[in-house]
Parts: C-alpha cells; sequence; structure tokens
C-alpha cells in the first residue's frame, strides 16, 4: 500500500476528479472534495442525488469511471482484495438501517467485529462490549434481540459496533431520518460526542439540514451529479445561489421543480 | 423476425453471463484458505438449520411414500402371485430413485427456500455489506458454510429417507397386508446390490445437494434488495432446483444404469 505522492496530511480522505455512471447516466461528474482530519463533514443533498453512492465510492464498494478517491494517500480503487479489507478495518459505516445481525442479540452484535478480528479473551472482550454499549447509552439493553429494538435505538447499537474495532473514520448514511425528535437529538449528540472525544473523522450523509449543519464542521450540497455548493454552515446559510438557497432553506419550488417532468397539464387532461 | 432473433441473442448473452457469474461466485465460495477453527462451528450451525430442522418433513414423507409404494406394490404383484417380492420392489423403487429424488424435492423446497429468504434479506438489510465493511467477507462467513451445510445434508438425509420409507413399506406390506416378513426381507437383501443401488443413490443424492445449494445461495446473495426481490429469488429457487434436480436424475440414472 503506497501512499500516493501528492496525498496532503490533513485529508483523510480526498476526492480527485471522480466520475461515476451507472449504466449511462452519470451520478458524478468529475467531482473534487476533501474530507479533513477530525472534522465533521456533510455531504447534503436531495434525495436521489447520489448521496450513498459517494459512501460507497468511499469504502471502495463501487469503482469509479475516472479519478481518483485517496483514503489517508492510498488509493482505494488499486488495492487488492485484502488490502482493501485491511485499509477497511480504519473506516465504519452507519447504515441507515442499522444493518444489525437479526439472529445476534445486541452484545453479540457489537462483539462481531472484535471476535472476527481479534483473539481477545472473553472477559476482555465483555468489557470492550460494554463500555461500547455504555457509550451510547444502552448497556442495559445488551440480552436484545436486535428484532426488539426500537429504531433509534439500533442505529445507537450500529453506531457502538461500528465503534468496536476504534476506526478513525466514521461514515454516517442518513443517521437522522425517521427518528423521532428526542433520538434525533441524541443521535446529533452521540456523533460530535465520539468525533471529538475519539479523535475520528466523521462523514455525515443527509438532508436533514438543521441537525447536521448544527454539528458539521463543513458542508459540501450535491445535487444533479455536481457539488453546487461548499462551505461552513454558516457560509451556506447565507448563500444566495438559487439551487443552495432552496435546498437550505427547504423551498418546495425552485431550481429543483416540484412537479416531475410531464405533457402540458392542460393537453393531458383534455386529450 | 429481426426482433425475435435479437430477443434471442440477448437471453443467451444474460444466460451466458449469469451462468459465469454464479460459477466464479462458487469457486470464490470454495476455494479460500481453510480456517476450520472459525469454520467448523459455523458449519454445526447450519447443519442443525439446514439438515436437522429438514428431518420432520423428510421423515413423514418418506413413510407415507414407504406406504404408499408398498400399497401399489402389493396390488400389483398379487395379480401375478408375486407378493413374496415386494420387499425387493420398495427397497429398489426407493434406494434408486424416490429417496434421492424427493429427498432432493422437500430439500429445495424446505431449506432451500430458507437459504435464499434468509441470505436475500440479509442482502436486503444491509447485513452483508456492512459484513463487508468490517472486513468481513460475507462469502466466507455466509455463503460458505450453508454450502458445506447443503452438500454434507442431502446425503444423510436420503440415507434416513431410505431407511423411514423401507419402514413404512415394511408396516403396511407385512404387517396390514399379511406378506411373510422372512420372504420380505429376505427377498430385499438379495436383491439389493451396494454398489449399484444404494451408492448410487447416495452419488446422486450428493449431485443434487450441489445444485440445489448452490442454486440457493447464489439467488439469495444476487437478489434484488427488496420485497418483491426476495419473493421472485425464493421461487426461482424452488423452480430451478426442482427442474434441475429432475433433469440431473434422467441424465444420472441413464449413465448408472449404463454402468458407468
Amino acid at each position: 500500500m503506497t501512499a500516493d505522492s501528492n496525498a496532503t496530511s490533513d485529508n483523510f480522505v480526498e476526492i480527485r476528479n471522480m466520475t461515476f455512471k451507472r449504466d449511462s447516466r452519470v451520478i458524478f461528474n468529475n467531482i473534487s472534495l476533501n474530507i479533513e482530519r477530525g472534522k465533521i463533514t456533510a455531504i447534503m443533498g436531495p434525495s436521489g442525488s447520489g448521496k450513498t453512492t459517494l459512501l460507497r465510492l468511499i469504502t471502495g464498494q463501487l469503482k469509479p469511471n475516472s479519478g481518483k478517491i485517496l483514503i489517508e494517500g492510498v488509493n482505494i480503487n488499486a488495492l487488492n482484495r485484502s488490502k482493501l479489507y485491511i485499509l477497511r478495518r480504519k473506516m465504519s459505516m452507519l447504515f441507515q438501517s442499522g444493518a444489525l445481525f437479526t439472529h445476534l442479540d445486541v452484545f453479540e452484535n457489537v462483539a462481531f467485529p472484535l471476535r472476527e478480528h481479534t483473539r481477545l479473551p472473553e472477559d476482555m472482550l465483555r468489557d470492550i462490549v460494554l463500555m461500547k454499549l455504555e457509550a451510547v447509552g444502552l448497556r442495559g439493553a445488551k440480552d436484545l434481540m436486535a428484532s426488539e429494538l426500537s429504531g433509534g435505538m439500533a442505529r445507537r447499537v450500529a453506531m457502538a459496533r461500528a465503534l468496536a474495532l476504534d476506526p478513525k473514520l466514521m461514515l454516517y448514511d442518513e443517521p437522522f431520518t425517521g427518528q423521532d425528535p428526542i433520538t434525533m437529538g441524541v443521535l446529533v449528540k452521540l456523533i460530535k460526542q465520539l468525533n471529538d472525544a475519539l479523535g475520528l473523522t466523521s462523514v455525515i450523509v443527509s438532508h436533514d439540514v438543521q441537525e447536521t449543519a448544527s454539528i458539521a464542521d463543513y458542508v459540501y450540497v450535491i445535487s444533479g451529479g455536481n457539488i453546487i455548493g461548499e462551505g461552513t454552515p454558516q457560509a451556506l446559510f447565507a448563500d444566495k445561489s438559487p439551487a443552495v438557497n432552496q435546498f437550505i432553506h427547504g423551498l418546495p419550488d425552485g431550481v429543483v421543480p416540484f412537479h416531475y417532468p410531464a405533457k402540458n397539464y392542460a393537453e393531458e387532461l383534455l386529450c | 423476425m429481426l426482433t425475435y432473433i435479437q430477443q434471442l441473442g440477448r437471453f443467451g448473452l444474460t444466460f451466458s453471463q449469469r451462468v459465469g457469474i454464479s460459477g466464479i461466485f462458487l469457486f470464490n465460495t470454495l476455494v479460500r484458505k481453510p480456517r476450520p477453527r472459525q469454520s467448523f462451528p459455523l458449519l454445526i450451525e447450519q447443519l442443525y438449520s439446514i439438515g436437522v430442522l429438514s428431518l420432520i418433513i423428510i421423515m413423514l414423507s418418506a413413510l407415507f411414500i414407504g406406504m404408499v409404494v408398498s400399497l401399489q406394490g402389493y396390488n400389483t404383484l398379487q395379480r401375478f402371485g408375486a407378493e413374496q417380492e415386494l420387499g425387493q420392489l420398495l427397497a429398489l423403487s426407493v434406494v434408486r430413485e424416490l429417496a434421492p429424488v424427493i429427498t432432493a424435492l422437500l430439500f429445495a423446497g424446505r431449506a432451500g427456500t430458507a437459504l435464499t429468504a434468509e441470505i436475500g434479506l440479509m442482502r436486503a438489510t444491509d447485513q452483508l455489506d456492512s459484513m463487508e465493511l468490517m472486513a468481513v467477507d460475507p462469502l466466507w462467513r455466509i455463503i460458505s458454510p450453508r454450502f458445506w451445510a447443503g452438500l454434507i445434508s442431502m446425503p444423510v438425509l436420503t440415507l434416513i429417507f431410505d431407511m423411514v420409507a423401507i419402514y413404512g413399506g415394511y408396516l403396511v406390506g407385512v404387517k396390514w397386508l399379511g406378506v411373510d416378513a422372512g420372504s420380505f426381507w429376505s427377498n430385499m437383501q438379495s436383491g439389493v446390490d451396494f454398489r449399484i443401488d444404494v451408492l448410487n443413490g447416495i452419488i446422486k443424492s450428493v449431485i443434487f445437494g450441489f445444485f440445489i445449494t448452490w442454486i440457493a445461495v447464489y439467488q439469495g446473495y444476487f437478489t434484488a434488495p427488496n420485497a418483491i426481490g426476495i419473493s421472485r429469488a425464493t421461487t426461482k429457487t424452488v423452480v430451478y432446483a426442482s427442474l434441475a434436480t429432475l433433469a440431473l436424475d434422467f441424465i444420472l440414472t441413464s449413465v448408472m444404469l449404463k454402468g458407468w
């Protein structure tokens, strides 16, 4: 694994001139962005703008058609399977669904990566799992099955599991979607606390503007395969460009039209 | 006409592509560095859910099939005064054909669908992706133990089918219809050859097990991650596995009867 000579040490992830297509549809058109080490970077954009796809590109599950994705200076797409797996131990992803293993209880879900990658004695493993569950406030739920958890609890358990191997990079895929205000507040606080206390680098993909902006250090807004805006949350709230303004302030109509493309309304009614 | 040829060509390409993908999938599942210490408990777990949990349906079906064959056989043999040959007829029908084929069809319906649905649901709920992101290869952790468990379970279930069906036939033939127990068993013993009949039946069951489990795990792993996708994949598993079993049975029987 050789580091790219142009990599800068301040950035954990660098995406350079990356283009990604699904069949003939362009999802990302020559985009470049940096994820700064130790910071919370938010990727925002309307539904279907390819935010989750971007996370899958960063983790090496998908390969770009052109351009480079560098993780700590290493081009992730040039790695073979075993080297990719070694690199993936530095990163963790929190899926929108939580993606907990339904045949295991909460304790075993968090213990899973430890059992797979370490040879820790059982009592030490137990202590680590309990510490991770304590960090997300769910030590008391350790014996529940994954199917018995609410959506918010499942995400917190998934967060504990994601932290089990002490990753350097945490990727959150829509962590706030479908959560009640209390759970949302808990998740916002947890993401911020964990990032600062553990010295992580975090990437949040979300379209929940207020919650994400409250903890993000830097925000990229993507739409139509391009980065349409970037900057600190304050800078984006002040941004007057129509596309960014519509998304950040949640305006129903604008550059992104309310209506799906269709034939003329009157013509269709009369025919 | 042109459209027809175009469709045929597209079908051919898609089919070849799928065969290729499933072949690579199987190769990647089977050819890997052995990790017996971690793999063994996973295999035992799967042997339980694939093999042991299929026992009830296999044994009940075997009992009824043995009883029906005995009943039908007795009625026919009686016309020629040959009811003493019932044991041989029953054993040959069961051991050569009925046990491997019916076990395979039941196995596809019970264990095959369960495998596809389970793996498909893991795909739909991102469990396989999350495993991969934890640097744990799902082919090793999820697919491989299920594949080997299916391959091991099928011949064992077939042997159990053999025994239960013969016992079912014995109950009807000897205990109910009054065939002499001595001639029932001795004719069976003299008429059944271990290598030609029993072993060939087991070989068939191993081959059926290989294809059924391969189809089931492949359909689950590559399912579209939604409710319709899982339902289609489960249906495909039953249809493809059943057709493969019946087609393979014809090929294997014709090869075996010619004395390979």
